[in-house]
């Protein structure tokens, strides 16, 4: 009998916790959607609210960029993570989850720069810093929810679902706005058709928000509660003694800078790297990076789970290790699938196409393409356009751009190179909510893990790209002045994320703890 | 092995000294460009990662040193 009873009662702890993964999991992964439509709609977004004729609203785009992206996020992770140690997780989450969702909603109803001119770059800053506020106070509420209510021993397990949903954001994100692209045709999803993204968010929300509602408070924050033991000043508590400042600082150059690295380099700057170095087209890269991510993602729960038989520093550790030692070879590896210098092209075989657009101003678009083929079915497409105002004035001066469709076998091969990439991700991203939630103790702990997670990921991963971007530019000049003096330009970028990570894991090597068990504290 | 840990405490502050010394001279490069992307980004680099490196660098080396993180027994 008493068999048949703890038999039952396990059924209904493992649905509570089936249900508590799903409530925020589910809720996370619609933070991340409303995070990255917005990057990924950059280029329409621009031509919309920031024309770059307008250098208030160029700023603006700008600080859009840069603010809400990364800096905003530590403010965030110290506004709610504050609320979450003294009024609860589940109540903070769920507002970070209506203002996360109010303000996508909102972007997408702002009238463009047209309409309301200054009014619309303004109101979409605002309305971004929100976006990125909310994400900051989002992570740590769920981590912490989840790793309170999962059983001793598979916290590594059941946070990793936490984990996979910035991943399947990016890759949700990236598939509405194809769907809607292909069912409403390009030239209307440039006019409005973009809204749709950012309208569909409160829908989403909606739903996340009437199963977290359904869900009660985290166990060890109610237990602390019922015994008066709540922090009163939990910044003061997590920042301000030395005791757990340590930790925090432990746990930002110890795992979350290299993590966040790692992630940045992976997701964002393979991407970015495909596109602007390999000149691989629009589609095409997307595609790649989409397979990669759906490909890898089940992994962040493979290494989650892992973690909590051989611990989170090992896995985290030798995640960090293999980008160091593989990311140059990698990224040579996908140049020179592009290389057009080191390919034979059939010159008979180019093809000069011209065509003439006549625009709504009234302007003349001139887009040449000249099309070019190379041994093993790669295609490259020179595109330059011009824009002639009127008959008698002079074109604009050439946009030039170029785009690369690879064969099916280099298309595979670049699908490879950057599933390896996300499997390094899936190393250190996959443990690292288990790690965090385990090293604070319960009264702080929503302050204390997301500060080190945002400053890590926000502003160490945030700024991968642009660091990145610059370090490749700085070379690329050097060359251009004493050629030759740097060999490989275009992987000078990865230095960053390798010294990031490097510093991270001989301070992760050595100061770290391989089991740290405060969950119940 | 914790005296190791212990005296890599001035490399960690020497390592954030270093790094605010080349940041803070690679931002103000940036800072006085003509493109409004790169002065943004100097601006962001000055004011919110060399504080973030150099203070905590300085400080996690300053505990090191003075053995905060020792292994417990």
């Amino acid at each position: 009998m008493s068999t048949h009873r703890a038999k039952a009662k396990q059924a209904v702890d493992n649905r509570t916790l089936f249900s508590v993964i799903s409530a925020s999991s589910v809720g996370t992964l619609i933070e991340w959607y409303d995070f990255y439509i917005f990057g990924s709609l950059a280029a329409i977004l621009s031509t919309q609210f920031f024309p770059k004729d307008n250098p208030t609203a160029a700023l603006l785009s700008t600080l859009a960029t840069f603010a809400a992206g990364f800096i905003v996020r530590p403010f965030g992770a110290l506004v709610f993570g504050r609320l979450g140690d003294l009024v609860g997780r589940k109540y903070t989450f769920l507002v970070t989850l209506v203002l996360m969702g109010g303000s996508t909603f909102a972007i997408g109803l702002i009238p463009g720069y047209a309409s309301i001119g200054f009014w619309a770059p303004l109101l979409v800053l605002l309305l971004r810093l929100i976006q990125g506020l909310a994400l900051g106070g989002e992570y740590g509420g769920a981590a912490t929810y989840v790793a309170e209510y999962a059983p001793e021993g598979r916290r590594g397990y059941y946070t990793s679902f936490i984990q996979t949903t910035a991943t399947l954001g990016l890759f949700v994100s990236l598939g509405v706005i194809m769907l809607t692209r292909e069912s409403v045709g390009v030239d209307k999803f440039s006019e409005w058709g973009w809204r749709i993204p950012f309208l569909l968010s409160i829908i989403l929300v909606g739903v996340s928000i009437v199963i977290r509602m359904r869900m009660a408070e985290s166990p060890l924050f109610s237990k602390l509660k019922s015994e008066g033991n709540l922090s009163k000043n939990p910044l003061a508590e997590s920042f301000g003694k030395r005791q757990n400042l340590k930790l925090v600082l432990l746990a930002l150059f110890g795992a979350t800078a290299g993590q966040g690295v790692i992630w940045y380099t992976g997701q964002f700057y393979a991407l970015s790297f495909i596109q602007k170095a390999c000149n691989v087209e629009f589609v095409q890269s997307n595609m790649i990076v989409a397979i990669a991510l759906l490909a890898a993602t089940p992994f962040f729960i493979v290494f989650g789970g892992w973690s909590d038989r051989i611990g989170r520093k090992p896995i985290m550790l030798a995640g960090m290790a293999l980008g160091i030692f593989t990311y140059r070879p990698i990224y040579d590896k996908l140049y020179s699938l592009t290389d057009l210098s080191q390919k034979q092209e059939f010159v008979d075989a180019q093809t000069i196409d011209r065509k003439l657009t006549k625009q709504d101003n009234g302007s003349l678009l001139t887009t040449m393409t000249t099309t070019h083929f190379y041994e093993g079915g790669l295609i490259a497409k020179d595109i330059e356009k011009t824009i002639t105002t009127n008959p008698s004035s002079q074109p604009s001066k050439p946009e030039l751009t170029k785009a690369v469709t690879l064969p099916r076998a280099s298309f595979w091969l670049m699908v490879l190179l950057v599933f390896v990439q996300v499997v390094y991700v899936t190393m250190v991203y996959g443990p690292v909510a288990a790690f965090l939630v385990e090293l604070f103790p319960t009264r702080i702990r929503y302050t204390s893990m997301s500060l080190p997670y945002h400053i890590g990921n926000g502003i160490f991963g945030g700024l991968t790209p642009f660091i990145a971007t610059a370090l490749v530019a700085t070379a690329t000049k050097a060359n251009e002045a004493v050629p030759g003096s740097v060999a490989k330009p275009y992987l000078e970028g990865l230095w960053y994320p390798i010294l990031v990570a490097g510093v991270c894991f001989v301070i992760g090597l050595l100061y770290l703890n391989n089991k740290s068990e405060r969950v119940n504290e | 092995m914790e005296q190791v840990k212990k005296y890599l405490g001035i490399i960690w502050i020497l390592l954030g000294i270093y790094v605010g010394y080349e940041r803070i001279t690679d931002s103000l490069i940036k800072i006085g460009s003509d493109k409004l992307e790169d002065r943004v980004f100097g601006w962001v680099v000055l004011c919110v990662l060399v504080p973030i490196v150099v203070g905590g660098l300085i400080l996690f080396g300053k505990y090191a040193l003075d053995g905060e993180y020792k292994s417990k027994e």
